[in-house]
């Protein structure tokens, strides 16, 4: 098990030192001037500060040299200033961070909750008219683009009907306040919990089919045990497994998707600062982003590698 | 054949009297239209087509001011948008648009994918640099890619197609790569081998056509992820530009508050066919995966 652990972590380096490369080298073939990439816009023109940075950062050197201090920048956790604005990157993508990441994580919470268990009823009932227009519904939610039913729901639920408010994370006149922030936060994972709904119910209704046909479950009937154990403690914990898997394998489709439905709703995650940062053109803030989602979607994938061998003990690395 | 028939092996004799084999082409377009729904996805596909190839480029370019954001009348079924062009020509134009991305970036990405799948595929070495390439454009969502991209080489239809192209290739690769190392142990690739067969001529005309059944149906899938990609970047303002209209940049204009909630004749069309026809697509691929698979229980 720890070995299996530590091979993962250490194939998962050199994809991180490729993901550094690849930010660094569009950072480095950008227009712009990378200097002020660095300064505070205020200072940008101080002839003595400019040679500070270019001698600090070695901005004079060859790219190899350059991308090796770059990288112990942002190993230290400064990703340089935004050239609009001037903010430090770091803080503001932490922000962001946090802000996509209650938005997804609400979302992913309403696809388990709800995914999960209709995957189980579905696969219970298969061949049932309930199955069909689960699975019907299953095939709408999957091929329905998000940010299309964003746009839909914005539209009939928020404008049409005013049942939410249109955007934002919270509104902008009163004082921060749950019941306000929950409001905002509503309408938008609903729609992204849609997507998470549709394909877990997808794949937990498989998963359960297939464990369902298995010799242990029929021995487990045959042993008398009560429907209900079987059904929980035989068949769908085995289920969950493959299900674990998708819901980590799913994480940058997921996260790609949130980008353009931050936009329709106006929710201040990384997908809406990526998509502000491209149309300023604005380098060092696309960079920056580049690289903090390149490095969650690696961490999620390791975690779902290592949760997989830690729940199913089967397995043997 | 019942099963006791089948149960028994066909003698020789017997052989010479059955009906000639069903060719695999004859058996997978049979199995493809049982699956009626992918039939009809085939069907709604093939209008759609056929509006977007016939759409006119004048209607959907002249404006006309004085009657500018109005309601469907008789003279425009759909209204007319913010410059008094007529909606209905141009969400049909923007689907010919949409499609032509969709299509040309598959193209783009199944030529690389299958070139460097190939290539890992068949050569050990090769196999270790370029997974490894896979595997880091595969950690980022494409979006991301796509939104990088633009920032460096900017908007538009060319780049576009390009851009999704060159960064789409991986899936086709992965496709292409997992055929190759299965069918690189097959006997009869053995037996060429054997027989002193180039391995250009093994590749072609021995390994590649077995790649051909997993390489469509990602194709039709493909095309309907990259219209979803146009209509998202689009959306954005950062991918196909006006006046040239594309399911995703009509959506544009819902950004504007006024149009997006009083206006929605504007907007709602194209994303309505952009939804309809992802739809028919993904029918579509799961009707192709079922024929294809040679180990579907529907025969």
């Amino acid at each position: 098990m720890g070995t299996y652990i530590l091979r993962r972590v250490l194939i998962a380096i050199p994809i991180l030192l490729g993901i550094t490369i690849l930010v660094f080298t569009f950072l480095a073939i950008a227009p712009g001037d990378p200097v002020s990439a660095f300064i505070r816009p205020e200072l940008a023109n101080n002839e003595a500060m400019r040679k500070v940075i270019i001698e600090r950062y070695g901005l004079d050197q060859p790219l190899p040299v350059r991308y090796l201090r770059w990288l112990g920048e942002a190993l230290q956790g400064n990703l340089g200033y935004a050239a609009v604005g001037g903010l430090p990157i770091a803080q503001t993508v932490g922000r962001g961070l946090l802000a996509s990441s209650t938005l997804m994580l609400t979302a992913l919470g309403i696809g388990i909750l709800v995914g999960i268990p209709l995957g189980v009823i579905s696969a219970l009932r298969q061949y049932s008219k309930l199955d069909f227009s689960l699975t019907g519904l299953a095939f709408l939610g999957v091929s329905t683009p998000s940010f299309m039913l964003g746009l839909a729901a914005l539209w009939l639920l928020g404008l049409q009907l005013r049942l939410f408010p249109i955007g934002g994370m919270q509104d902008p006149k009163v004082p921060f306040n749950i019941p306000d922030f929950l409001g905002h936060l509503a309408l938008p994972a609903m729609v992204l919990g849609v997507a998470y709904v549709a394909e877990l119910m997808r794949y937990t209704r498989a998963s359960m089919l297939e464990t369902i046909n298995t010799l242990y479950v029929t021995t487990a009937e045959s042993k008398g045990l009560p429907p209900r154990t079987v059904v929980i403690r035989h068949a769908f914990r085995n289920a969950l497994i493959p299900v674990l898997t998708i819901i980590g394998l799913s994480l940058p489709a997921m996260v790609g998707g949130a980008v353009i439905t931050e936009s329709v709703f106006s929710w201040p995650g990384v997908g809406l600062m990526m998509v502000q940062g491209v149309a300023q053109r604005d380098y060092p803030m696309i960079m920056g982003i580049t690289l903090v989602l390149g490095i969650v979607v690696l961490l999620a994938n390791l975690l779902t590698d290592i949760t997989y061998a830690v729940a199913d003990p089967r397995i043997r690395y | 054949m019942n099963a006791t028939d089948a149960a028994r092996p066909t003698t020789f004799r017997e052989a010479a009297t059955l009906p000639p084999a069903e060719s695999p082409l004859r058996r997978t377009l049979r199995r493809f239209l049982r699956h009626r729904l992918a039939v009809l996805g085939l069907f709604v596909i093939f209008v759609l087509v056929v509006l977007a190839v016939t759409a006119s480029e004048t209607a959907a370019l002249k404006q006309n001011l004085p009657l500018a954001n109005k309601p469907p009348t008789p003279d425009h079924l759909l209204g007319t948008d913010r410059n008094g062009r007529d909606v209905l020509a141009r969400t049909l134009l923007g689907g010919r648009v949409s499609l032509l991305v969709g299509l040309v970036a598959v193209l783009v990405a199944t030529l690389i994918g299958t070139v460097l799948g190939a290539l890992a595929g068949f050569y050990r070495t090769a196999d270790f640099v370029i997974m490894r390439v896979v595997d880091i454009v595969m950690s980022f969502p494409i979006i991301v890619l796509l939104l990088v991209a633009v920032a460096v080489l900017g908007p538009g239809l060319t780049n576009m197609m390009i851009m999704v192209g060159l960064i789409t290739w991986t899936v086709p690769c992965r496709i292409v790569r997992g055929q190759f190392l299965q069918l690189r142990e097959a006997d009869y690739v053995t037996a060429a081998k054997v027989i002193g067969v180039r391995d250009r001529s093994i590749v072609i005309s021995h390994i590649l056509p077995n790649s051909i059944a997993p390489l469509l149906v990602y194709a039709s899938l493909g095309v309907a992820s990259v219209v979803l990609l146009e209509a998202g970047l689009s959306y954005l303002g950062l991918g196909i530009q006006p006046p040239t209209p594309s399911w995703g940049n009509i959506l544009n204009d819902a950004r504007n508050v006024t149009t997006f909630e009083r206006q929605a004749w504007q907007w709602a069309p194209a994303g309505v066919l952009t939804v309809v026809f992802v739809l028919a697509v993904n029918f579509v691929g799961d009707g192709l995966r079922d024929a294809f698979d040679p180990k579907s229980t529907n025969r």
